[in-house]
């Protein structure tokens, strides 16, 4: 049973990481733009997360840089796809590979570091009760601010005028604009806000996940992220829980070795990936399904005079 | 303030000029990178533009390293071309490299030069099935091919990994992860004694021709151009875009495969976790700097050739890290995109109009309707 319970809180875990890199693309997203440069942000959040952490012992300021990193990365990713009116898919892949390639670089000089030791945190009494306890209320605060960040994106989407200007921006951009709505503002601070979400996804991994600077250590997350919006039709509860979903899958790799089951390792590992290919399919599938749900205008340029 | 305006029609000038000018930038913030880090500019510059160009050795080398980044390039400008986004060839890559592999494993002290064509081809079909697994997710299930050829590669590589670390570990390879270094005879033959550079050169370069011809001389070319361009066009003339999908991910993936099969007959020779270079992720850039044009990819392959050894010199002369290669990669790719905003619009300087102009235009009555 105590194997049950670490498999919980493990599988929390890592959803937390993929919650909040998809509820910043979501957001992203929404706005009508697609950023296929999370991969890149996560990563070079991560090397400044980890700089940070080592440097001050503060978990919260590590988050913040981590932030910093990817709202500036989106801010550039932004510019260029909104105002200068680049390819989004081809943007969006130059920030991944310079942000892998650039994160190599500035980690070089951390990959032996460790970082400071720092208390546990422990809800009092909750934690306490067996079972349940290390299951859930064990966990890193952000793993409760992920859900209540569902929350309160669920609550901006649909039940704030910022969240409906948002929505429509995504939907259709030439209303929007005609309404007098500055459309590519908007989806600027979309973009930069998508950014720094998935930059405090990358600081998690490497300062609370796994609390090291390896290169390439989001190992695929940013793009798993990305799939999930799709898979939850751009709804928050739905990222959530699809996260929730995957950190099990990457978790029940770990908790088949203990349990002694006889599959290379690798064949384990790549669980993930399979998974997210086959929910991919299962997902798409329903071509009309995902047409209702997605944002109209996600992936066209919209420039105003052209 | 700035304005864009769009132009009449695209600048010819710009679309050569802008690959140069994105040059020039990633020259300007390398240069700043270097004096930030403490090293002599130029030195660090030369590292990455002259030392690559000074001896026939190194000519030979670049030609090593472009000739992959060429083979996948071609496959990728297809693809793009006909929008069809393949962004999996580093998996596709990896599988060309384990079928090469698997037959190259099988030939013994006979076995006759016959066999690096079986090398080869069974290259190419592995990479071509990588490919078509996306291919059919897309046409049957309409999942997005991005992500599924992007998952894709992590498969690939934990593949990999199994085969060297399990089945496929030479016995006396004292326990490192790594297939037995295959026999002379599964080796593309060298154009010259004492160089690494071998037949695959002139492979790629035929590969150029070939897809030159494909693409400006062929119907297929032209339909799979026109998919891309104008996909409602394209509807309407009857070309099938399933037939496009296809075709595309089909050549490209069969291209990245022979790149890694080529890389197994000649200067890998041996199956190793250190396969997956970054090859199919830089050809991304290569296609792109090279215009989607089979003649442009010969010199933008050249350039990012130039990149990887530049990178391994300023480890192993300026004491630098070599992932510089992929941040001057990276740079390159962000300054073409931006550059090419200049072949559809021009700049113009346009005084701020008042704000009040535009609030007036609209009379109030209309408003409320």
């Amino acid at each position: 049973m105590d194997s049950i319970a670490l498999l919980l809180a493990a599988t929390l875990n890592a959803g937390t990481v993929l919650a909040f890199a998809a509820l910043g693309l979501l957001i992203n997203e929404r706005s009508g733009i697609v950023n296929l440069g999370a991969e890149g942000m996560m990563l070079v959040a991560a090397i400044a997360g980890f700089a940070v952490g080592v440097g001050t012992g503060n978990d919260w300021l590590a988050f913040a840089a981590g932030a910093a990193a990817g709202a500036l990365l989106a801010a550039a990713f932004g510019v260029l796809v909104i105002y200068l009116n680049t390819n989004q898919y081809a943007t969006g892949l130059a920030l991944s590979l310079f942000g892998s390639g650039f994160s190599a670089f500035i980690g070089i000089q951390y990959t032996q570091q460790k970082l400071p030791e720092r208390p546990h945190f422990a809800i009092p009494g909750l934690a306490d009760i067996p079972l349940v306890g290390p299951a859930l209320f064990r966990q890193h605060p952000m793993v409760y601010i992920a859900i209540a960040l569902t929350v309160a994106l669920a609550w901006f989407l649909y039940r704030s005028r910022a969240g409906l200007v948002l929505r429509a921006v995504g939907e259709s951009p030439e209303s929007a604009h005609a309404l007098g709505y500055p459309v590519r503002r908007i989806r600027l601070i979309a973009v930069m806000v998508g950014g720094a979400l998935c930059g405090v996804s990358g600081a998690y991994i490497s300062v609370v996940y796994t609390p090291l600077w390896v290169e390439g250590m989001v190992a695929g997350k940013g793009w798993i992220a990305l799939a999930l919006t799709t898979f939850a039709t751009w709804r928050p509860a739905r990222v959530l829980l699809g996260a929730y979903l995957f950190g099990g899958v990457t978790m029940l790799q770990f908790f088949l070795q203990s349990e002694g089951v006889q599959v290379p390792s690798q064949f384990l590992t790549m669980l993930p990936y399979l998974a997210t290919i086959v929910v991919l399919v299962l997902i798409s599938r329903n071509k009309a399904f995902i047409r209702i749900n997605m944002p109209a205008s996600i992936g066209k340029p919209f420039f105003p005079g052209s | 303030m700035l304005k864009l305006e769009a132009r009449p029609e695209q600048s010819r000038l710009m679309s050569i000029g802008s690959p140069l000018l994105a040059l020039l930038i990633t020259v300007v913030v390398g240069a700043i990178l270097f004096v930030l880090l403490g090293k002599d500019p130029v030195r660090g510059l030369s590292m990455f533009f002259v030392e690559p160009l000074k001896s026939v050795y190194a000519l030979t080398e670049l030609a090593v390293k472009a000739t992959p980044l060429m083979l996948i390039a071609l496959g990728l400008a297809v693809c793009f071309r006909s929008n069809v986004w393949n962004i999996g060839a580093e998996g596709q890559y990896v599988l060309g490299a384990i079928f090469a592999s698997g037959v190259a494993m099988t030939a013994d002290k006979s076995t006759g030069g016959w066999i690096v064509i079986a090398v080869l081809a069974a290259a190419i079909v592995g990479g071509m099935l990588w490919a078509a697994i996306a291919a059919l997710l897309r046409d049957r299930f309409n999942a997005n091919e991005i992500l599924v050829s992007l998952m894709l590669v992590y498969v690939a590589d934990q593949l990999l990994s199994y085969l060297v670390y399990g089945p496929w570990k030479d016995p006396a390879g004292y326990n490192f992860p790594q297939t037995i270094t295959f026999l002379k005879a599964t080796q593309m033959p060298k154009l010259f004694s004492g160089f690494r550079v071998n037949g695959g050169v002139i492979v790629a370069l035929l590969a150029v021709a070939v897809f030159w011809v494909l693409l400006f001389r062929t119907y297929a070319g032209f339909q799979l151009q026109v998919g891309g361009l104008a996909p409602a066009a394209a509807r309407y003339a009857g070309f099938s875009s399933r037939k496009a999908l296809w075709t595309a991910l089909l050549l490209s993936g069969g291209m990245a495969g022979l790149a890694g099969g080529l890389e197994i007959a000649g200067p890998l020779g041996q199956l190793t976790p250190y396969v997956p270079a970054g090859y199919g992720f830089a050809a991304i850039i290569v296609a792109y700097v090279g215009r989607l044009h089979p003649v442009g990819i010969v010199f933008s392959s050249i350039l990012m050739s130039m990149f990887y050894i530049g990178g391994e010199l300023a480890q192993s002369r300026l004491g630098l890290p070599k992932s510089l290669t992929g941040v001057f990669q990276g740079l390159l790719l962000f300054a073409l995109l931006a550059c090419d905003t200049l072949i559809y619009y021009r700049i113009r300087w346009q005084a701020a109009r008042p704000a009040s102009v535009k609030a007036v235009a609209i009379p109030s009555e209309h408003k409320v309707a």
